[in-house]
């Protein structure tokens, strides 16, 4: 048994929002996989919680007519990893909702979850960073658009507020178009493990240059983010074994990961290294490149 | 606060009083005396109480018992066939000799369902990926594998 004062079945996103502004203990619960856990460890006790589970308002994938890729906040990694509009245009982000749990999470926990967690080693925001991903936020004032790079504030901490609730992700276009990307997750097993590391790189190129970059990490700091520095160092430049090792080295000089009982600073750093170096090599020769030694 | 479920468990429809904060765990075990749901980390780690909701393997203990309405849930008892005869998928976890304990096999069979319903077939590495939501403490996994390698592994 669960230790909750109420369950609120939400009927609609509207129906959601109006429980979610009467009820200052209202906690969003969708898959479950991260607030039920919690709960058994004794979080949130007596919440008052209200369940967008299986909304189909707020479900499923879809690619609009301006090319923007919709991603409805309810759907679950299976559904993610099994779209085929995901697989044609952003296979990055369903490989690496494939990385999260277990065949049995995948069915039930959510990537609108996995963001407004607010986890640092959340296996699919290195990929939505890196895709420009924009949050749709809707509460009974009306709706605002965050950008994923704006939307975490620390550890667990985002700036959706408690009567919000995440709606739909956005992709646009230019963020996807000719983009060859790769996510690595660096984790001591190879299921049911928490992210030791992880790094996402997204590139265009044109003519062998780099002509658009991303490069975005999960647990080299205390949320995911965007790593500017090694954006800047491949920025312009060839798309070669060089570039790469030149990337890691400007990404390694900025981050500052910290030390846990899963890895020490040290270890963080050297994935660091590495994993860029992988994930970028990747991310070129599917953008069209070669930067194998 | 309880709640009147309604829902099809193993072919039969129910109607069950249920608690807002009860895991379908609790209801299938407890209140409908389906046992061979077993609880284990009740945390989602180990699988031992997997069962098929619309055909889609999930972890009853991390599952309010509530989201079932309206929706079909399957446990190994629902395997039972009109003859009392195992079926090929639970006869072949017998034949290797894929069960000591037993204690996960209700749930890694509900996992294997969900393959074979796909009707699809796959390689031993994918069958590895396929049931990593399982915790078996007994027999390495080897035999797990052979077993349903024989009825949803690639020739």
């Amino acid at each position: 048994m669960y230790d909750i004062a109420s369950l609120h079945r939400a009927v609609s996103v509207e129906d959601a929002l109006r429980a979610l502004a009467a009820n200052e203990n209202a906690l969003v619960i969708s898959g479950g996989t991260d607030v039920l856990v919690q709960n058994r460890e004794g979080r949130h006790a007596g919440a008052a919680l209200v369940s967008i589970h299986d909304l189909e308002e707020i479900r499923g994938v879809s690619l609009l007519e301006n090319g923007d890729i919709l991603i409805g906040a309810a759907t679950c990694f299976t559904d993610l990893t099994n779209s085929p509009i995901i697989q044609s245009h952003i296979p990055m982000l369903g490989l690496a909702a494939d990385e999260v749990g277990s065949p049995q999470i995948r069915n039930a926990g959510t990537i609108g979850g996995n963001v407004c967690n607010g986890v640092t080693s959340a296996d699919t925001a290195p990929s939505l960073l890196a895709l420009d991903a924009e949050l749709e936020l809707r509460s009974l004032e009306g709706e605002r658009r965050v950008p994923l790079e704006a939307f975490y504030t620390g550890p667990g901490r985002t700036v959706r507020r408690r009567d919000e609730l995440l709606c739909f992700l956005r992709i646009r276009p230019d963020s996807y178009h000719n983009v060859g990307g790769c996510y690595i997750k660096y984790g001591k097993r190879n299921a049911m493990e928490i992210s030791t590391l992880g790094c996402a790189v997204a590139l265009r190129l044109r003519d062998g240059v780099i002509e658009r970059v991303r490069v975005a990490y999960g647990v080299a700091g205390p949320t995911p983010a965007r790593c500017a520095a090694a954006e800047v160092a491949a920025l312009g430049k060839p798309a070669t074994a060089q570039t790469v090792e030149q990337t890691a080295d400007a990404a390694v000089r900025a981050l500052h990961p910290r030390t846990s009982w899963r890895a020490s600073r040290e270890f963080r750093l050297q994935l660091s290294h590495e994993l860029l170096k992988r994930a970028m090599t990747q991310a070129i020769a599917n953008a069209g490149g070669n930067a194998d030694v | 606060m309880y709640n009147t479920l309604n829902m099809t468990v193993n072919g039969q429809p129910v109607c069950v009083a249920v608690e807002e904060g009860e895991a379908l765990l609790d209801t299938l075990r407890d209140r409908l005396g389906l046992t061979s749901v077993k609880r284990g980390c009740e945390v989602g780690e180990c699988g031992a109480c997997t069962v098929l909701i619309d055909g889609r393997a999930v972890d009853s203990c991390l599952y309010l018992s509530l989201w079932a309405e309206g929706r079909s849930v399957l446990t190994v008892e629902g395997l039972r066939t009109d003859t009392g005869e195992l079926t090929p998928l639970q006869q072949a976890f017998v034949d290797e000799a894929a069960v000591q304990c037993g204690f996960c096999t209700p749930g890694i069979i509900m996992s294997a369902v969900e393959l074979l319903e796909s009707g699809r077939t796959y390689t031993r590495d994918e069958l590895r990926k396929l049931i990593s939501g399982h915790l078996c403490r007994c027999t390495g996994y080897e035999n797990i594998l052979n077993a349903l390698e024989r009825v949803v592994g690639k020739r």
